[in-house]
């Protein structure tokens, strides 16, 4: 387990590694550099400091080689934890930032959690009573739920509350609870909001995840070792539970490596439709007023935390199916 | 013993069912999907709305008209009733009578059941060039009189017609998905082939790649990538990088696919068999091992044509994708993105937002069916 | 070893004692698929007394793994059984027809794995993949036996010591699929024989393993049998097995019993053209020429067209147009043993 671990870790090091050039080209992909931008900024509001343009220029290694720009940038973010200043706040990156990236991550997990707790027992059911309303409704569901779009379900959802239920829509918390503190009724409330965001990120992955549930399961329910559980007079339901779906959920647990990524992208969409205090608005924002710095920050977190979801999915998958862990 | 007779007469026996030829079995199981069978004729019908797109609309997409803005849809009905009492049968639509409120600056729209606009089949209107070549301005259905406005599924702000709008935003959403596809295509099976023909270090190191690829969450990458694209550039050259952004995803499942088909198929006997018939690595590739799996690569591609499309949508409509004046279901949606216009004019939502749901659907089914149709095994 | 050690001594086998421990009478098994229905088993009648061994033998497909597993009523979909009865009687004297039994009725569930437990063909595949062998056979342990977890892991290493597992304190902790093929089938018979079972059946137990091993198999099988006096049923297409460890035999073709007799009528006097047919197509050492060896002639038919009359007709060196074709024969005494064939019948006299 411990080897198993180790050469996970060593895999992730190369992926890192080219998240960051990723996240560097894409700071770098705008025409023009941070310098002028903030140059043009600071005449504008008046006082352009040469003391101040001196230190940032020394800091970025604005004029230099890609490589020293992209090393200065690096070593910022692992030695002190800087990742630089939001030229449009005049902020720096890490004030801005964490609050809102928790909730993406808090919105994230517990997506996964609502997707998990909703796709598993349909999935086995549908897998079982193959071909009965049940499983033909689940199949219906399931199609309908990988076509429609995040940000249209977000759309329909509001509309839905808001002219049928007459519910405020958008943020995460009434606008009266927005400046108080926590308390037992704001986190009622939060409750009340939260609900529908992870509903509307998590539906596609829950529908994609019955349908691997079933397949899976299918695969699984007419091999031999079932037969022999059966052949030991076990009961269908606790055979059930103790051989094809314990096989079957290997597949199953491994595709948390790939619905993380989708969870996270889903709820920057749907933040920005239902005004979430996440990180989808202000990535946004910084990318339409290029503001790169933060949107580049951004970026890399966010994959980062992705790539560490996928890496403790793989552990738990090692932990769950022994014939990985041997390997 | 008897002697043995070698040659029994087998007058009465009954036969074996007939052996049907590999694509025969396959469009059997396919038209026995009766979704899929059924998908395969609305994904048709969408293409070809997307080919004749001027034809089918009934109204120009960028055509304004000040007296209509958020018009709501209008129905169509059938018989007229004289003054005289007598009825007869006129295909039609009510003429709308805008009034605004003042205090609130609302439009209220009422359907006139007396002033009537007849509707027809292949009537003129606009003028256009079919297929880009033909000048035409024939149209398969609308008003009879080219001057007056008809809004089946409404208008919007500036009192276009959405209707024509989404037929003319099919071209640009369904030819992405498939020249994203195509992209896709080349990439995956070229990588994915080198992939799992030749194994060793350079399939390591690709797929390290795609997994990298599949680690990082794709929408703010896009978000990334997109909004480096400045706004001046030509409508043209816009609709380009975007489907290459968005076909970057894409071609990893493929690649994937493909180099566990040849994995698999590598150790086939018949594999060797080709092998030591002195068949060259390109000839067994060619002859043996694509055409085994073509059809799971056609399924998988049919799978992906929907992905495609939501990425798209999904860019276009947070305004970092395509822009106008270029007219998708994603920039039309775009009109929907708060929830007050949704309020005042749901059909900016619901007609665009069916439309996707309807092709996406449809191509997934068909996807689907063409998988099982083409896996023997499958349950 | 198992290819061709014929029984030459002339003991002849004592008739069965008692009553039969499952009695099958007009058994059949059919899969209705998509393009027909298929007739794996059709009308089999047979005995398994306990105490003895009975083989079944057959090529591929004849319906003899079906007709075993119908036993047991494990038979996947779409197959079912359509007619016949199957009569397990237990130790108290009381009887149960299997065959009626309700699907996952309980009492179904205590024949299966206590009084009647099987082994199958494949290890590898008919052991849960993630699940440790010694939870295997403790899991098996608490359903029909009355023990607690502890006695049953001391009994589960004591069936794998049985079996002949080297170390199974420390199998007990392995998975599947890091054992051998023949320790897995070990593994495999000491699940089977967890509750001491009073009929074994084992269907094909040797064919995925090597020479050696299927010998050490089939014996431990024939040891066991002596020690827990159960009756086995032994499926198998392989005659060297059947003549090492048989008492009874029953020779299948297309679903049905064609010969049945005990082990030395049939090897030394086979009355059907198929059970001849297939003693022939065996290698012999020390047979007086080196001609070629004779193989059974054409092909099996497809399931879905089975021919009229005799199923063996169109293979068979005897057909005798106008008879065979007509009527299906039906398993009638002759010599010491049972065989379907119109060659055999009063009416019609030949050779």
């Amino acid at each position: 387990m411990l080897g198993f671990l180790l050469r996970r870790l060593l895999y992730m090091i190369p992926t890192v590694f080219l998240v960051s050039v990723v996240t560097f080209i894409i700071i770098q992909l705008p025409p023009g550099d941070y310098l002028d931008t903030l140059a043009a900024e600071m005449s504008d509001s008046g006082g352009l400091d040469e003391g101040t343009m001196q230190a940032l220029t020394e800091q970025y290694g604005l004029g230099q080689p890609i490589y020293v720009q992209y090393y200065k940038w690096m070593s910022g973010i692992l030695l002190d934890g800087n990742f630089g200043i939001s030229f449009e706040r005049n902020l720096p990156v890490n004030d801005l930032i964490w609050d809102r990236l928790g909730w993406t991550f808090t919105i994230s997990i517990l997506t996964l959690l609502f997707i998990w707790a909703v796709a598993l027992p349909i999935g086995i059911y549908s897998a079982v009573r193959k071909y009965s309303v049940g499983d033909y409704a689940a199949t219906f569901f399931g199609f309908i739920g990988l076509a429609v779009p995040n940000f249209l379900l977000a759309l329909v959802m509001m509309y839905v509350a808001f002219k049928y239920f007459g519910q405020s829509v958008g943020g995460l918390v009434s606008p009266e609870y927005l400046e108080e503190p926590w308390s037992w009724e704001k986190f009622v409330d939060l409750l009340k909001h939260i609900w529908m965001p992870i509903v509307v990120v998590g539906t596609s992955g829950a529908a994609a995840l019955i349908r691997i549930m079933r397949a899976n399961l299918l695969d699984e329910l007419y091999r031999p070792y079932v037969v022999t559980a059966r052949a030991k007079g076990m009961s269908e339901f606790q055979l059930l539970l103790r051989y094809p779906v314990r096989v079957a959920l290997n597949p199953f647990v491994s595709t948390i490596g790939w619905i993380l990524p989708t969870l996270v992208s889903g709820e920057i969409i749907v933040a920005v439709v239902m005004n979430l205090p996440t990180t989808g608005p202000l990535l946004l924002r910084a990318l339409l007023v290029q503001d790169m710095y933060l949107a580049g920050s951004l970026i890399l977190i966010v994959s980062l935390l992705t790539v560490l979801g996928t890496l403790i999915s793989d552990l738990l998958l090692a932990w769950i199916d022994p014939r990985i862990r041997y390997q | 013993m008897t002697s043995v007779t070698e040659n029994i007469p087998v007058d009465n026996e009954p036969q074996a069912p007939e052996l049907l030829g590999p694509r025969a079995l396959m469009w059997r199981k396919f038209r026995r999907h009766r979704i899929a069978y059924f998908s395969l004729w609305i994904v048709g019908i969408i293409y070809f709305i997307a080919l004749f797109g001027d034809f089918v609309a009934p109204q120009a997409h960028d055509e304004r008209n000040r007296r209509a803005i958020f018009a709501p849809p209008q129905g169509i009905h059938f018989i007229v009733e004289e003054e005289d009492g007598s009825r007869h049968f006129q295909i039609h639509a009510r003429r709308l009578q805008m009034e605004i409120d003042r205090a609130t600056m609302r439009r209220t729209y009422e359907e006139d059941p007396n002033d009537i606009i007849p509707l027809g089949f292949f009537v003129e209107g606009h003028e256009y060039d079919l297929l880009w070549m033909i000048p035409s301005n024939t149209h398969l259905f609308g008003p009879v009189d080219a001057d007056d406005h008809v809004y089946f599924f409404g208008s919007d702000r500036l009192g276009r017609d959405i209707l024509s709008r989404i037929i003319i935003g099919t071209k640009i959403s369904m030819s992405i998905g498939l020249v994203g596809v195509a992209i896709s295509l080349i990439v995956g099976v070229t990588l994915g082939g080198i992939s799992g023909y030749y194994g060793g270090w350079i399939d390591n190191i690709i797929q390290r790649l795609i997994e990298f690829i599949r680690s990082i969450p794709t929408i703010p990458l896009w978000m990334g990538l997109a909004a480096a694209i400045p706004l001046d550039w030509p409508p043209l050259r816009t609709y380009f990088v975007v489907t290459i952004i968005v076909s970057m995803i894409g071609w990893t499942s493929l690649a994937r696919e493909v180099r566990g088909k040849f994995l698999s198929l590598r150790n086939e006997d018949f594999i060797t068999a080709a092998r030591l018939d002195g068949l060259t690595d390109w000839q067994v590739i060619r002859k043996h091992m694509v055409p085994s799996f073509s059809s799971h690569i056609i399924a998988s591609l049919t799978l992906a044509v929907p992905l495609m499309i939501l990425a798209e949508t999904s860019l276009s409509f947070l305004g970092i994708g395509l822009q106008p004046p270029i007219v998708s279901w994603g920039t039309l949606l775009k009109e929907a993105q708060n929830i007050r216009t949704i309020i005042e004019a749901p059909w900016l939502l619901i007609a665009p937002g069916t439309m996707i749901v309807i092709a996406v659907l449809a191509l997934n089914f068909l996807g689907d069916g063409l998988r099982d149709a083409a896996d023997p095994h499958a349950h | 070893m198992p290819l061709t050690h014929m029984p030459t001594d002339m003991n002849s086998i004592p008739a069965p004692e008692g009553l039969p421990l499952v009695e099958m009478r007009g058994l059949k098994t059919h899969f209705f698929t998509d393009d027909g229905i298929v007739k794996a088993v059709e009308g089999v009648d047979l005995d398994v007394y306990s105490n003895r061994t009975l083989c079944i033998l057959g090529e591929s497909g004849c319906g003899k793994s079906i007709m075993a597993r119908s036993i047991l009523r494990i038979v996947d979909n779409p197959g079912r059984i359509t007619a016949g009865c199957i009569v397990y009687r237990a130790a108290d004297g009381q009887t149960i027809d299997l065959a009626k039994a309700r699907p996952g009725s309980k009492e179904l569930r205590e024949v299966r794995g206590q009084d009647i437990s099987m082994i199958f063909q494949e290890p590898m595949s008919s052991l849960g993949p993630i699940t440790k062998i010694g939870k295997q056979i403790v899991e098996t342990i608490l359903l029909h036996r009355d023990m607690n977890k502890a006695e049953a892991k001391e009994a589960a290493i004591e069936l794998l010591d049985r079996v002949g597992i080297p170390k199974p304190a420390e199998r007990f902790e392995a998975y599947p699929f890091e054992l051998s093929g023949g320790m897995r089938q070990r593994a495999m018979i000491a699940m089977a024989l967890s509750c001491q079972p009073r009929l074994l059946i084992a269907d094909e137990p040797t064919t995925a393993l090597d020479v050696t091993t299927q010998a050490q198999i089939l014996d431990l099988i024939a040891e066991l049998k002596e020690e827990f006096q159960m009756g086995v049923m032994l499926i198998t297409h392989d005659l060297g097995v059947v003549a090492e460890v048989a008492e009874d035999v029953a020779v299948m073709y297309m679903g049905k019993v064609v010969e049945k007799g005990d082990v030395y009528s049939i090897f030394e006097n086979p009355q059907h053209p198929y059970t001849r047919a297939l003693l022939q197509s065996v290698p012999r050492i020390g047979a007086e020429k080196r001609s070629r060896l004779p193989a059974i002639r054409g092909m099996v038919p497809h399931p879905l067209a089975r021919p009229s009359g005799c199923t063996f007709r169109t293979r068979c060196d005897s057909f005798m147009p106008g008879i065979c074709d007509q009527r299906q024969p039906a398993l009638k005494p002759k010599g010491d043993s049972e065989v379907a064939c119109f060659l055999h019948s009063e009416e019609v006299s030949h050779d």
